[in-house]
């Protein structure tokens, strides 16, 4: 038996979500289906869905469908389709709003990527700056142990080059970053 | 030509966390040409990271209060100067966060919250943006620039690589194209290189896919390195320490990946720029590249030490291959580079 229960009364919940949490217009509401995006996406080929069928399918409320998908873990953010959108859409911001969304509701997948932002951004609420030798040591060994042997020579390379720092770098100012994160985070949850 | 006459143009400087380490050559040779190009940058106080690409895809609000922290200390450090950027990711995320908090007066009231726990406050608008390139091109010009060169960069071809965060989405004033600008190709062109009119100027580098998914990392990359190659390209200019990074460090990687042999340098227009002033590589930080730029830099007289240690283009022979020894490719210059599989 197919359509048991009936339709949800308010069938946009999850549409409004996504526009309501993206900063500014998003236009999402403007798509007219072209494809533009899909076709402009240097990384569309290792989507699930491309931008197109995830703006139909928010649309048709299917948030979950939409929060697993890998599409935007594999938004490089080049903005190709946000400027050869038609109709404007702010696509690229969406693909960014959908990553918060899928982290709030862990529905994401593929671990990886959002794993690789969590390291990043404890360096920097924790010293004001980022720290590339903790985030790829932290980030490998948890994700891909083997890979850091392929690329151990590159990393000798950047040691031997003096490209990499051994220590992070904490901002004077690291505590009024802090009270400024976490009061932006108590504002965020309210007003969610 | 006459000498240069204007008084020195002052500016707020936003490093950037790259710029401390992986990318100090990019600030060197800023530094380094901005002494030449009667331009003083002085370092905001305390600036602190930019969240790149990643906080934005785990926080909104808070992202956007860690940028206008930034805008917020360059307004007390020296608030009527303009703001510039040399990395393209800080560059776009700075001015993003002023053009929001602009054109959303709820935005801008909740990040002067956040900001008020810190004792700082943030009037949208206030700051300019501007990207390094930018700064150089619009308020020195070509015809400055020229002045200054003693070393044209002479038989040397260069593909100008932009990469996405300067040239979209479109922040920039109208006449750069988002697709195809031309600022950087000027540039090149009048300090005499031979400039390659590159296809993929502004497709992506891959930012930080090869950490998430090594094929399309590594793609991304090959698509750029091949097309610089096909073109003949002595080397690729960059604007971005994410884009050298990818194009420069992971070169190697890539060519494991693909079994390929590209040897493409990466270096800065800043370093380009030097060169072609008469400055010594040492003092523009060349040399810190991981595929070697001597080979390039050879055809316009630019002689270096040998490198050390470092990763080369071509991957190496294993011990147990029991395959036929193949003709190794020269060092030479890029171009000669092709597929082993072919």
């Amino acid at each position: 038996m197919v359509n048991a229960s009936p339709p949800s009364l308010t069938p946009f919940d999850f549409l409004d979500e996504v526009q309501a949490r993206t900063p500014g217009q998003s236009r999402l509401l403007m798509c007219i289906q072209c494809g533009t995006c899909g076709g402009s996406c240097p990384s569309g080929a290792d989507m699930e869905h491309t931008p197109r069928s995830i703006f139909a399918m928010i649309r048709a409320d299917m948030r979950e469908e939409v929060l697993r998908s890998n599409t935007p873990w594999y938004c490089v953010s080049c903005y190709y389709c946000t400027v050869r959108c038609p109709q404007d859409v702010h696509i690229t911001d969406i693909m960014y709003t959908l990553k918060r969304m899928a982290v709030d509701a862990r529905l994401y997948e593929e671990p990886a990527a959002p794993d690789f932002s969590k390291v990043f951004i404890n360096w920097v609420e924790n010293y004001g700056r980022a720290f590339e030798l903790g985030l790829m040591s932290q980030h490998m060994l948890r994700h891909n142990p083997f890979g850091v042997l392929k690329i151990a020579d590159m990393g000798l390379g950047m040691v031997t080059k003096g490209r990499m720092a051994f220590t992070p770098k904490r901002i004077r100012g690291i505590q009024g970053l802090k009270a400024i994160i976490a009061r932006a985070k108590e504002l965020e949850a309210v007003h969610a | 030509m006459p000498e240069l006459i204007r008084p020195k143009l002052a500016y707020n400087y936003f490093p950037g966390c790259s710029l401390e380490r992986n990318a100090e050559a990019y600030h060197k040779s800023s530094m380094a040409t901005a002494e030449r190009l009667s331009m003083r940058f002085e370092e905001i106080d305390d600036w602190n990271c930019c969240g790149a690409t990643e906080y934005i895809s785990l926080q909104m609000l808070a992202s956007y209060a860690l940028i206008a922290r930034n805008l917020a200390q360059a307004v007390k450090s020296n608030g009527g100067r303009d703001l510039v950027a040399p990395c393209s990711a800080c560059y776009l995320n700075l001015k993003k966060c002023d053009k929001h908090m602009r054109a959303d007066a709820v935005l801008a009231e909740r990040v002067n919250s956040a900001l008020a726990a810190g004792g700082l406050a943030y009037q949208p608008g206030s700051v300019h943006v501007r990207h390094l390139l930018d700064v150089v091109m619009e308020d020195v010009g070509c015809e400055a620039i020229a002045a200054q060169v003693t070393r044209p960069l002479k038989g040397l071809r260069v593909a100008p690589y932009y990469g996405c965060l300067i040239s979209r989405p479109g922040l920039r004033v109208d006449e750069h194209n988002p697709e195809y600008p031309m600022i950087l190709d000027d540039l090149m062109g009048c300090l005499g290189a031979q400039v390659v009119d590159f296809p993929l100027k502004t497709h992506c580098c891959g930012g930080h896919m090869t950490q998430i998914s090594e094929a399309t990392g590594f793609e991304l990359i090959r698509r750029l390195v091949k097309g610089a190659a096909d073109y003949q390209a002595d080397l690729i200019v960059t604007v971005c320490p994410m884009c050298q990074l990818n194009l420069d460090a992971f070169q190697g990687a890539m060519n494991r990946y693909f079994k390929t042999a590209y040897h493409v340098p990466v270096l800065y227009f800043t370093q380009m720029m030097g060169l072609a002033f008469g400055l010594s590589p040492e003092e523009l930080g060349i040399g810190a590249e991981l595929v070697d730029a001597r080979p390039a830099l050879a055809k316009i007289g630019v002689e270096l030490p040998e490198p050390v240690a470092g990763e080369g283009g071509a991957p190496k022979r294993r011990k147990d291959d029991k395959s036929l020894p193949m003709p190794k490719m020269p060092a030479g210059p890029a171009g000669t580079a092709e597929e082993v599989r072919r």
